[in-house]
């Protein structure tokens, strides 16, 4: 029935389901990882509204919606109004390119990869008129110090990135699920796997600007970094889109390396695999960020430059060499 | 014990022995604690040889104590970590005069001290590079801690 | 020698930024005009005084009897040495005999009151440099679960958990009831524990080292000149402390060490107190086995304010707080209130290094070495 539709329809509604189903996510991800926090910090968390805080992420929206919208009288007013949108929608973006199960997602394009690592560095450009048009000194640094840090960790993040890519032979992200079938996922490929996710959660923790590469927000520096003129849904639609990017990460890195859909069981239970192992990236980028200190810029860039890039490109030369000597797995 | 008074009363006979080039310097009885009492226009330098001297490269702390008719009184505390002396460096300001040199250039620490004690007591230090008030608000009028200065004095337009 | 307001407001590359008076690390209300050329800093000018009250005229208009309930509002992170820094200093003019039991109650609750401080230290630096989103909020929650154990030691002491009133002239005001020490050396045993969670997570830890090691470097020289004392002054190579130095209240009848470090940066400021944490813990220990029978104080059940009278005279007590040496100089003209009193504020002449040491560093490295210095700003304000 639904296969009969135009494409062009079938792709709308897609796109709004996963588009609904992101936002909701978001949402409850918050609770989680404020769950997640409080346990590790010998704390309960959220639990008054709603059985154990359940409500809490909608009263944290509704809160946001009343909160009156404040404009600096000094700020440049239409980049600053423009900025969350332009920064909001890249992070919402790379979920078009995520298949959830066989044939299920917005779009599987044959350079899914490619997409979503050149779409999900777009933010930087919302995040740079936020920090302009702010008009404020600490987010002048903070966005100065975004750019520095993205165009430095998307490189070995991408690197990273190609080597389940080269393994799979393809850019194609449901040809790299179908390559891990089996239960042959690339996270146990040897070494390579290995490394290949260590530095993807690594550059991946970077470019999502979270602790301890947290500079950009800093807020015991920079007080809030780049959002700090910002309020109300405005905010909201900034907390929206780094929610949004870090979990587009962590279902990137689960398509990748954690074998996508593949799981135990019938084969309609597949995206619920996909989601369980986002979860779990998800997690574990949160377990980083509530353990570690944050580092300082300049020792950001001399890890990104100095240690990340070479490691990673040697990495990529690595996986060449293995499978001109082997022939890739699929 | 009797090694305690010792220490005190060879650190009195340095002192003595050091400062008894400049004139008009008094130096207190014993204690473990010495009083150098020092004239106004030689309160810096006599600081400088307690600290180069005596090696009293600790400042403790520096304030004044209005003694209402009699002026303004200057003290600061100078310690030798290592050897355990500690003086009490005083000079007089005398009646109605609120100058007196600074120690900034002899003790770094000066700094922040002389900028309180001019905020509280209205005293300029000559010499400091940038005396300005320290604790109160810049349009303070008046310098409480002097004992003209009553306890309820308004500060409009908040009292 | 260094110029002390080495602002350029005109310099067109430079940018002048407000770092407080309300900022999530001013530590309270504290206000630095950083000049910065790119993220380094090349000149500040440290604005303080948004949490003064005049605490010296109070002094002169307060009984000797009424002051030191209000002396714990100076630094109210660690109010138990302020207060005994004044009734010291009253006590040294008379020359009022304090009973055994009494000092060694004193140096109980001092050094308690030097691990709950600790306990804030670690907490809110690691939050300065972690972030209240990240790492630095985890220690900072485990450090206070440690404080709330030691200020519940307090409250079954005195009633209060903040702002004590224990001291008074001539002794201490309550004895420890039923049972506290025991609940005591459960605390420490905990607290004793939990040192090891905390070092482990910060001691090998490479981003702690990267934030700590090299960092706002003090010299020597640097520190006696400027009056920096307590911590800082150890880490930075002097080997004082006043309670093995010049001993107070018995301090000679304990046995502990005195941390000393060469290197002057934070990460010496951070094992210095580390160790500290420990001496304390072992100085209450003894202190509780050893605790004399007898009176609390000898001039108990004062009831007016004329009771306490101090002859004329002048002395300088010293204690060994948390942040360092605590002085009051107090001058006495033999009537009920003081004559005048003088506050040494240990975060005061510890504060007054940041000009000397800021330039150069960035605007990351700030926080570490504010964070690392521990001011209290109703100290350094008072």
């Amino acid at each position: 029935m639904i296969a009969g539709l135009p494409p062009i329809v079938l792709s709308a509604i897609m796109s709004s389901v996963v588009l609904g189903f992101v936002v909701g996510l978001v949402a409850y991800t918050t609770l989680l990882e404020r769950k997640f926090a409080a346990r590790m910090q010998s704390r309960v968390g959220p639990y008054r509204v709603g059985p154990h805080g359940l409500f809490q992420p909608i009263a944290d929206g509704l809160k946001l919606l009343l909160k009156e919208d404040l404009i600096p009288a000094a700020a440049d007013r239409t980049v600053f109004n423009l900025a969350p949108v332009v920064f909001v929608v890249p992070c919402l973006m790379i979920f078009a390119s995520i298949p959830f199960a066989p044939g299920i997602g917005v779009a599987d394009l044959n350079i899914g990869v490619l997409f979503f690592l050149a779409v999900s560095s777009m933010e930087i450009v919302g995040l740079f008129m936020a920090g302009w048009g702010s008009n404020n000194k600490y987010a002048l640094i903070s966005v100065m110090r975004a750019v520095n840090q993205i165009i430095s960790y998307d490189l070995p993040l991408v690197m990273a990135a190609m080597v389940p890519v080269m393994l799979a032979g393809s850019l194609k992200l449901s040809d790299i699920a179908k390559a891990q079938e089996g239960g042959f996922w690339f996270i146990f490929y040897p070494v390579l796997g290995q490394l290949g996710f260590l530095a993807f959660m690594i550059a991946g923790v970077a470019a999502e600007n979270r602790t301890p590469f947290d500079i950009l927000e800093a807020e015991s520096e920079l007080v809030a970094g780049f959002r700090v003129e910002y309020s109300g849904m405005k905010f909201g639609l900034i907390q929206l889109g780094e929610y949004a990017h870090v979990l587009g990460t962590s279902f990137l890195g689960a398509s990748l390396f954690l074998g996508a859909w593949a799981g135990p069981g019938p084969v309609w239970l597949g995206p619920l695999w996909l989601f369980i192992k986002a979860m779990v990236m998800f997690l574990l980028f949160t377990w980083v960020r509530w353990s570690f200190l944050r580092i300082k810029v300049d020792q950001i860039l001399a890890v990104s430059w100095e240690l990340m890039l070479p490691l990673t490109l040697g990495l990529l030369i690595l996986t060449s060499i293995v499978i001109v000597m082997r022939g890739p797995v699929a | 014990m009797t090694s305690e008074v010792n220490h005190a009363e060879m650190n009195r006979s340095r002192a003595v022995m050091l400062l008894a080039d400049i004139p008009g310097v008094v130096v207190g009885e014993g204690g473990p604690v010495l009083n150098v009492e020092a004239p106004l226009e030689q309160f810096a330098s006599v600081a400088a040889i307690l600290k180069e001297k005596l090696g009293c490269f600790f400042f403790a702390f520096l304030t004044a104590i209005d003694h209402k008719e009699a002026g303004l009184e200057v003290v600061a505390r100078l310690d030798n970590l290592d050897s355990q002396v500690s003086v009490m460096l005083r000079a007089k300001l005398g009646a109605g005069n609120t100058h007196c040199p600074s120690l900034y250039h002899v003790y770094r620490g000066a700094n922040w001290m002389e900028r309180e004690c001019f905020d509280m007591f209205g005293i300029v230090f000559d010499g400091h590079p940038d005396l300005r008030r320290m604790l109160l608000p810049e349009d303070w009028k008046g310098h409480p801690l002097l004992k003209s200065y009553a306890i309820d004095t308004p500060y409009p337009p908040y009292r | 020698m260094a110029e002390v307001r080495a602002i350029d407001y005109t310099g067109s590359e430079r940018l002048t930024m407000n770092m407080g008076p309300q900022h999530p690390s001013a530590h309270g209300v504290f206000r630095a005009i950083l000049t910065l050329e790119g993220e380094k800093i090349v000149g500040v000018d440290a604005v303080i005084g948004y949490l003064h009250r005049c605490h010296e005229k109070l002094a002169e208009n307060l009984a000797y009897v009424q002051y030191p309930s209000i002396a714990s509002k100076t630094d109210y992170v660690a109010a138990m040495a302020s207060e005994l820094a004044y009734v010291m200093a009253a006590e040294k003019i008379a020359q009022f005999e304090v009973p055994k039991r009494a000092q060694y109650l004193r140096v109980i609750v001092n050094e308690l009151q030097r691990i709950a401080s600790h306990c804030l230290w670690l907490g809110t630096w690691c939050l300065d440099m972690g972030g209240a989103l990240g790492g630095g909020t985890s220690i900072f929650l485990y450090c206070i679960r440690e404080r709330e154990l030691v200020l519940d030691l307090f409250e079954s002491l005195v009633g209060a958990r903040l702002l004590y009133g224990f001291h008074q002239v001539g002794g201490v005001r309550y004895d420890i009831p039923a049972g506290w020490a025991d609940q005591c050396r459960t605390t420490l045993n905990t607290i004793e524990q939990r040192l090891h969670e905390y070092e482990a997570m910060l001691h090998d830890n490479a981003f702690f080292e990267a934030r700590t090691r090299g960092v706002g470097v003090i010299s020597s020289a640097l520190a006696q000149d400027v009056g920096v004392c307590g911590p800082l002054l150890r880490a930075s190579g002097v080997n004082f402390d006043l309670r093995k130095n010049v001993p107070y209240s018995s301090y000679e009848d304990f046995q502990f060490k005195v941390p000393v470090e060469q290197e002057g940066d934070c990460h010496a400021r951070y094992r210095v107190r580390m160790v500290e944490f420990r001496e304390s813990i072992k100085i209450v220990r003894q202190a509780l086995d050893s605790l004399p029978e007898g009176p609390i104080s000898s001039r108990p059940g004062v009831k007016s304010l004329g009771q306490v009278r101090v002859p004329k005279g002048e002395a300088y007590a010293r204690v060994e707080g948390p942040r360092g040496e605590v002085g009051c100089y107090l001058v006495a003209d033999g009537s009920q209130k003081p004559y005048r009193m003088k506050w040494r504020g240990a975060s005061f002449s510890n504060l007054a290094v940041l000009p000397y040491i800021l330039p150069g560093v960035t605007v990351a490295d700030v926080v570490a070495i504010m964070g690392s210095v521990d001011p209290v700003f109703g100290e350094v304000d008072r």
